[in-house]
């Protein structure tokens, strides 16, 4: 572990925990722009943050200390998988705690938590909502290992910044196989992220809320930290997208110019990516929940197809 | 220490202290507190003691011994090497803790006599020991069979309730096709010219097709007894039977005895394995794991729950062996060594948390008196300590890090991520397949556990009688606890235990992984930090660190001001318990999904019914489709012996003659 890999870690947490809020303020933007309404400010989620972190906290009677103390998990749990994701730079000293593999991990450690957490009060909107959230969880999980399985044979490696590099260095080589995987991802990150066409975030329908039904029950300091945790995992996910699919641009060590030119790089990939998902959250409708077991099977048989033309053609080869 | 006696004889003296145990039970057959407070724990404390002898003979080379026991020319032999040394210390560790649970759960009258319990359960450890020790086929089907009868006399401890003896004999009716097939394999083995020693089959192992035959005949053995499709009938019955702490043992040891047997038989006296016995175990072992893994989704009743996933973990186990002998098979023994580590350790993980989970169960029966999940719910207001604990089973059973469930599955994914470098270009294509199955069992088996702990532990209580329920007396505590101290511990820091697998898979036919699983102290990279890296503590650490700076920023920078309201539920006025889902409820997206993978009967009511009922009945379909054919074909066949039943006692004597006739005719040269 170096200086320079330890000062490349914090900004690559730093950048998280503030870009992740701004992200999701900007695809709110989008949306709103493009359902011509006038938009909220672009740091509108931050305003959001600090309000509820201001608020009183209303528990319910019963709750257990597990209710109360899923947010701060799972806000662990998102934080910590952004420190492992490569946005910045591959020089990451957390970077060899966990793979892919136990990113995904930590990502369904949050999911159980939260879902536990909804269950614990024994109100009909909470178990509903876990059951959903785990029902997306044994779809999307799955589909989303393919993926990372297509990028691990193509890196011979499950370790991300390892897949970053290989994908980096090929230069523009198309895999055909990482095709089909960045289909099958987007549609996986729609549904992990509870976007349109699976969840609508901005829903307040109750028969239809995932997401929305599992935070139901938190209120002030618990929902900011819940919030600003669903923001982390939308950028999490980006972050993968791209680390999988378009590396290029990621600093490889941690020298000032390199991280200076990995910055920009970043925010305009982040920029089109969330308009593009704006511009799809608004052409799409919102699917009946039984709809959403096809949708991620679809995604899950893409991945599966990319794995095995990859294969294929590495036997070729 | 002497190199040639080492821990063997102290292993041996450890299994005769249990069977000394059993003796005393007898000797005190209605001393409830006497068996319950002096036994159980003594006998707890020679299963930790057996842990740390096995532990120690982990890095000893074998050793082996004759028994001068038994009748004339026939010895038992034994002998104690790396892969017997981990399963005693599965044995061991998991016992110490079961029957700690036990002294407290055994301390309330149970159907049988305690003394009879007593001896039946030290019987059962003991007999368990010995399958892992033996060193030929007769002692291993003599331990063997000792340890189906034990766990019967265990299960039908109730026997008062004619389900448990349903149970029970359909138990013993499974265990017995399986020893059957276990002794036909053995013989021929035995066949093929080495006898019926260990050492002698391994020398000259059967060729072409005995060897297949012979491993035909195993896997119908040793799968009856691990539960995997389409034997898999017995477990789901018998495991709500037994008592709980008998449950946890069956479960969590006797399952893994099979998984030992195939392990012996199938990859050290079989010599080289063939490709095709790796797939069909590959394929096997992931449709039990996939089938039991939806029908335990499903499951209302706890302890069925439990047994189901129990299939799924076994057959997790079972496709893993057949992945290492697909890579043996292939000449690359690096890999096999990794996918035989995966099994190895999520043996043990699987031995913990279902151990822990079954006990907890048990601890939730005796404070509610119901298995139900339809009847329990909101216990962690009313048992805490055993909601958490259990809470880590749980976490350990969905496979979610930093615990030791998930080191197994990551360790299995990292082997299956191998099989592109296999020279069969069909494998390739078909293994990544096999691997996306694998991440949906492991996604499934978390949705499972969610609808078990939420079920059972949160939300509010179903019924007015469970706020009444209380925590755990102090000894059964105290099991749980150290089973799930084990699952956190080898979650946290598998090293040591994966440097000793690394030892132990050398002598099935695997190659030693990289020098790098031994270089790092905490950090888990079996091949390469480049190609696969994993640091459970080091996860655990930010995670925590990052809880604690984000509890202590907040009440820093804002408030920790808090107040106590009713739920919101969406401002819905009339919230009572019956408006959380049900364990059904919860397990609907399943049965929906899966739908063509059970047998369903509904019953809707209409708008016209008086007393208007809904029910779904759920059976399971392949032991269904098995067993009924099975059933009705003995019918038949007893009825046409019901000809030769006259009743008369001249005509038995005729049928007596007549037979010796025919062996005398049959046997004379």
């Amino acid at each position: 572990m170096n200086a320079a890999g330890v000062t490349a870690q914090t900004l690559d947490l730093l950048i998280a925990l503030t870009l992740a809020p701004v992200l999701s303020g900007w695809v709110a933007q989008c949306r709103a722009w493009l359902a011509n309404r006038s938009a909220p400010p672009l740091l509108q989620p931050f305003a959001t943050l600090r309000k509820l972190f201001h608020k009183d906290a209303v528990i319910a009677h019963d709750a257990s200390p597990l209710f109360r103390a899923a947010p701060y998990l799972v806000f662990a749990c998102m934080v910590v998988a952004a420190g492992i994701v490569p946005t910045l730079s591959t020089n990451l000293p957390l970077a060899p705690a966990a793979d892919a593999i136990a990113l995904v991990g930590l990502l369904a450690l949050a999911r159980v938590f939260i879902a536990l957490a909804a269950m614990d009060l024994g109100t009909a909107f909470g178990t509903l909502g876990a059951r959903r959230e785990m029902l997306l969880g044994f779809l999307a999980e799955p589909a989303l290992l393919m993926v990372l399985f297509c990028s691990a044979l193509i890196g011979h490696s499950t370790a991300l910044t390892t897949m970053v590099e290989t994908v980096a260095d090929a230069g523009f080589v198309i895999y055909p196989g990482l095709a089909f995987a960045g289909v099958a991802f987007t549609f996986v990150s729609l549904a992990e992220n509870a976007r349109v066409p699976v969840d609508n975030p901005s829903t307040h329908l109750e028969l239809t809320m995932i997401h929305e039904a599992l935070v139901l029950e938190y209120s002030a300091r618990h929902l900011a930290l819940l919030e600003w945790a669903a923001s982390l995992k939308l950028f999490v996910y980006s972050c993968i997208g791209l680390a999988l699919f378009l590396p290029w641009g990621v600093a490889r060590g941690a020298a000032a110019s390199d991280l200076l030119f990995a910055l920009p790089a970043l925010l305009a990939k982040l920029a089109v990516g969330g308009a593009l998902l704006a511009a799809l959250e608004t052409v799409c409708a919102k699917m009946r929940i039984f709809r959403v077991p096809e949708f991620l099977a679809t995604a899950f048989l893409m991945a599966v197809i990319g794995l095995l033309v990859h294969i294929l053609l590495a036997g070729e080869a | 220490m002497m190199p040639a006696l080492g821990a063997l004889p102290i292993v041996l003296a450890l299994l005769g202290a249990w069977l000394a145990l059993g003796a005393a039970g007898l000797l005190a057959l209605e001393r409830q507190v006497f068996v319950a407070r002096v036994l159980f724990p003594l006998g707890a404390a020679l299963g930790a003691a057996l842990a740390v002898c096995a532990a120690a003979a982990l890095a000893e080379p074998p050793q082996s011994l004759v028994l001068p026991l038994g009748p004339p020319g026939l010895p038992l032999s034994v002998r104690l090497d790396g892969l017997a040394a981990l399963f005693l210390l599965l044995l061991g560790g998991v016992s110490a803790g079961v029957s700690c649970f036990a002294a407290g759960y055994f301390a309330r009258r149970e159907g049988a006599p305690p003394g009879l319990i007593c001896l039946a359960y030290h019987l059962f450890l003991a007999a368990m020991g010995l399958v892992l020790l033996a060193d030929d086929a007769y002692s291993f089907m003599l331990a063997w069979e000792t340890m189906a009868l034990a766990s019967f006399f265990l299960v039908i401890t109730n026997d008062r309730d004619a389900e448990t003896r349903g149970a029970a004999f359909l138990y013993l009716l499974v265990a017995h096709v399986g020893a059957v097939a276990l002794l036909a394999c053995f013989a021929v083995v035995a066949n093929a010219g080495g006898g019926l020693g260990f050492a002698a089959m391994r020398a000259q192992p059967p060729a072409g097709d005995a060897a297949t035959l012979a491993f035909t005949l195993a896997l119908v053995g040793f799968g009856a007894k691990a539960g995997l499709l389409p034997l898999h009938g017995w477990l789901p019955e018998a495991h709500p039977a037994a008592p709980s702490p008998v449950s946890a043992l069956m479960s969590a040891v006797m399952l893994k005895t099979a998984l030992y047997g195939m392990l012996r038989v199938g990859l050290d006296l079989l010599g080289a394995p063939a490709a095709g016995w790796g797939v069909a175990l590959l394929a096997l072992g992931l449709g039990s794991a996939l089938y039991g893994v939806i029908y335990a989704a499903v499951q209302v009743d706890m302890k069925r729950l439990l047994a189901y996933s129990s299939i799924e973990n076994l057959g997790l186990m079972f496709a893993g062996v057949g992945l290492a002998m697909v890579f043996e098979a292939h000449g690359k023994p690096t890999f096999a060594a990794l996918a035989l580590c995966a099994v190895l350790f999520q043996a043990l993980a699987h031995a913990l948390f279902k151990s822990l989970l079954f006990s907890a169960t048990g601890a939730v029966l005796h404070a509610t008196g119901e298995r139900n999940l339809g009847r329990l719910g909101g216990l962690m207001r009313y048992m805490p300590q055993v909601a958490w604990l259990s809470l880590v089973g749980a976490l350990t059973s969905a496979g979610l890090p930093p615990l030791a469930g998930f080191v197994a599955e990551w360790l299995l994914l990292q082997g299956f991520l191998f099989t592109p470098e296999l020279p069969d270009s069909f494998l390739n294509m078909l293994i990544p397949v096999a691997a996306a199955l694998v991440a949906l069992i492991a996604a499934l088996a978390s949705y499972t556990m969610v609808k078990f702990f939420g079920v059972v532990f949160l939300g509010r209580p179903r019924e007015p009688a469970l706020t009444a329920a209380h925590d755990a007396s102090l000894p059964e505590r105290l099991g749980l606890a150290w089973l799930a101290a084990g699952c956190i511990a080898l979650g946290l820091q598998p090293l040591p235990l994966l440097r000793a697998l690394d030892d132990s898979t050398r002598m099935l036919g695997a190659e030693a992984l990289s020098a790098t699983l031994g270089q790092h102290t905490w950090l888990v990279a079996p091949v390469a930090v480049e190609r696969a890296s994993y640091a459970p503590l080091l996860v655990l650490l930010g995670v925590g660190a990052v809880f604690a700076l984000t509890f202590l920023g907040v009440r820093q920078l804002f408030h920790g001001r808090a107040r106590r309201a009713a739920p919101w539920d969406c401002g819905f006025p009339l919230q009572t318990a019956r408006m959380q889902d049900t364990a059904e409820g919860f397990g609907m997206p399943i049965r929906q999904i899966f739908e063509p993978f059970f047998h369903l009967r509904r019953e809707l009511p209409s708008a016209f019914d008086r007393a208007p009922r809904y029910r779904v009945t759920l059976e399971d379909r392949a032991w269904r489709a098995l067993s009924l054919p099975v059933a009705r074909g003995v019918e038949a066949c007893t009825r046409l012996v019901a000809h030769l039943q006259q009743g008369r006692i001249a005509l038995y004597l005729l049928y007596s003659f007549a037979t010796l006739i025919a062996l005398l005719l049959v046997t004379m040269p």
